[in-house]
């Protein structure tokens, strides 16, 4: 399944899989971690998606994706029903809120190597 | 898209797997037992610790008798002199080598230690080394001593006679 | 002979009788992991009055991570003398659940005696980087998220819900370094007031520096006695009446960051809520883990919380969660308290909850 995940992040695409009941988890796992109930059915999420918790990076460490001022974030595509933690490239602390919407940020098709690195971040929705 | 895989049209396929490279650098604290230990090996000398209560000697130590769980404080310089208890001769390469082989590394019991440690043992024909031989430390030049194990260039024989067998069995 | 309690798990009374902390420190430079264990073993046999050969079983917790070694659990055994050969376990978690282990370990009837240590040395390496290598390692991991980032979103949780403030935060935290300054093994030790905590700067919003734990290095070792073996062993037994343990998903955007269902789950299983509680010690190294931990026990305003200063005033990794249990049997074993609750954390974002009941007789 994350070998699904990483094969669609390379084609640009953001995908899910259906847990019981029907709700979608993302990033997608075999087994619904609530009911260890096989997970079926891929669906694709995305790329808007919500913010549903934030902390803001005034001074990036070393080893963080972006050098510049960003917020960590749990980041809840459309169509999921989980959220993913990645990265939101805002600008200022100012623009952050609970709830905002993002979308994601791909690298070049043919830099893309189907990896983390092929989200290069979040922003919000009416930046793009 | 198939229901439990993603399917692309990308020529190089699925992704089966991802290299998600790590490092991770430590600082090592000797500690103040291992410390002396490591001091003595800068000024050329075994440093080693008597447990207080069963009397064994203990080179290296980590600061305390493994079997009585009490701390070693009383310091002891050994001599440059041991016995080899068990040894074997390296064949096979492997990553990371830096001597050449075929070589002899041997269990060192240091004269007046209760704890062996592994050494290389040089100047000794590879069908010569036998468990009981009496070897002796080579220290590198003064000016290359360093607070580790590096500062003594091998073990080689003595020429002593062998040490008997009940005097280093219960180091095997 | 005074009567045990009654206890909700296992068929066999087991009781905390001595426990032992060295002082936690950023940074014990003059120790490794033998030198720094040595003392508190031979505190804590003392207490008990006890030997490491009447010891029946032995269990320890710690993780190589924090050394960068393999297997330095088996070095620290030269800190007890293990000969002749002891039974032995080791967890690679906090100390608490090799004390988890031991109370299993001692159902079984055929010893009466078992020593639970942790120890961990933070000082070593880089604690995010070390940390990192237990998140997913396909889709977090390789982002490198910090520990303080991670809290930030739980913390922001919890504002979020209406479960806290960053006011709150502060005065936890000043609550928390006031009490270390009557405990002679906390490593912060201060008289803040909220106003000026709440004038530090942000390190990751909404945390500022006093949200977060000290680094320290620290251990901490507890004796455990069965049955009438208790009453030998400590005047007032700290009986463990409930102890469980509880795992959520390792997915933590899967959960809710603010609640702590692990927490009441294993607090339900252990019966927190059966009777009075007289002090709470709680494993959570950041200021708004507190006030989750807190809501999951169910546990009242009037409830002293870490009364030792918990985990902001002091934060030896795998030894933490063992000093929680060890503070709290510590008051029941003084006679200052008769029924007390421990807490337990591990994973990232309180992931992993142990939650144990003490009690005197």
């Amino acid at each position: 399944m994350i070998g699904s995940f990483l094969t669609a992040l390379r084609d640009g695409v953001l995908i899910g899989i259906k847990g019981t009941g029907g709700k979608v988890i993302f990033p997608p796992t075999e087994y619904d971690p609530d009911t260890a109930e096989e997970t079926s059915g891929i669906v694709n999420v995305g790329p808007g998606a919500v913010v549903t918790s934030w902390g803001w990076v005034s001074q990036p460490l070393k080893q963080h994706p972006l050098a510049h001022p960003f917020a960590w974030a749990l980041i809840q595509p459309d169509g999921a029903d989980t959220a993913m933690l990645h990265v939101v490239d805002a600008g200022s602390e100012s623009a952050m809120a609970t709830g905002m919407r993002v979308t994601a940020t791909f690298r070049p098709a043919d830099e893309r190597i189907g990896a983390m690195a092929d989200l290069v971040a979040f922003v919000p929705e009416e930046a793009k | 898209m198939s229901d439990q895989t993603y399917v692309t049209s990308d020529p190089r396929g699925s992704i089966t797997k991802l290299d998600t490279p790590s490092r991770l650098e430590y600082f090592f604290t000797a500690g103040t037992s291992l410390s002396k230990n490591l001091r003595g090996y800068q000024r050329g000398q075994f440093i080693g610790q008597r447990c207080p209560v069963c009397s064994k000697v203990y080179v290296p130590s980590r600061g305390s008798c493994p079997v009585d769980g009490v701390a070693l404080t009383e310091e002891v310089e050994l001599k440059n002199t041991g016995t080899v208890t068990t040894f074997c001769v390296v064949n096979v390469p492997f990553a990371g080598q830096s001597i050449k082989i075929p070589y002899i590394a041997g269990q060192i019991l240091l004269d007046g230690a209760n704890l062996s440690f592994m050494g290389l043992i040089q100047e000794c024909e590879l069908e010569e080394v036998r468990m009981g031989m009496r070897v002796e430390a080579v220290w590198v030049d003064k000016a290359d001593l360093v607070p580790s194990l590096a500062s003594v260039k091998y073990f080689r024989p003595t020429g002593e006679p062998d040490a008997a067998y009940e005097t280093y069995q219960e180091y095997l | 002979m005074s009567t045990i309690p009654a206890t909700r798990q296992g068929h066999r009374p087991v009781a905390i009788v001595g426990f032992s902390q060295n002082h936690s420190v950023r940074s014990d430079s003059t120790s490794n992991e033998v030198e720094m264990l040595l003392p508190v073993i031979h505190d804590v046999f003392n207490r008990a009055g006890l030997t490491k050969d009447e010891i029946g079983f032995i269990c320890s917790g710690s993780t190589d991570y924090l050394i960068g070694g393999p297997f330095s659990f088996v070095t620290a055994l030269d800190a007890i003398g293990v000969w002749p050969p002891k039974s032995e376990s080791h967890v690679e978690m906090d100390g608490a659940w090799a004390l988890y282990e031991a109370f299993v370990r001692l159902q079984e009837g055929d010893l009466d005696t078992a020593l639970v240590y942790g120890f961990g040395k933070s000082s070593l390496g880089d604690l995010n980087e070390i940390y990192n290598l237990q998140l997913d390692p396909y889709t977090m991991a390789p982002l490198h998220p910090d520990l303080v980032s991670l809290a930030a979103l739980q913390a922001r949780a919890v504002i979020d819900q209406g479960l806290g403030t960053e006011e709150d935060f502060a005065r936890i935290a000043a609550r928390s370094r006031r009490d270390a300054m009557t405990n002679p093994y906390a490593q912060i030790k201060r008289d803040d007031d909220v106003a000026s905590l709440m004038r530090e700067p942000y390190l990751v919003s909404p945390l500022r520096r006093h949200c977060l734990p000290p680094i320290s290095d620290g251990a901490s070792a507890i004796i455990l006695a069965a049955g009438e073996k208790a009453f030998e062993l400590a005047e007032h037994p700290a009986w463990i009446t409930g102890i469980d343990h509880r795992i959520e998903t390792h997915a933590f955007g899967a959960r809710n960051l603010a609640v702590s269902t692990s927490t009441a789950k294993a607090a339900a299983i252990a019966g927190v809520g059966e009777g009075h509680v007289d002090l709470a010690e709680l494993l959570t190294p950041f200021a708004h883990q507190e006030l989750i931990v807190k809501a999951a026990l169910g546990l009242s305003d009037s409830v002293a919380i870490n009364p030792s200063g918990g985990p902001l005033a002091a934060n030896p990794l795998m030894s933490g969660g063992l000093n929680r249990l060890g503070e709290a049997a510590q008051a029941i074993l003084d006679g200052r308290a008769t029924r007390t609750v421990a807490h337990a954390t591990g994973g990232p974002l309180l992931q992993q909850n142990l939650v144990c009941v003490l009690e005197g007789a």
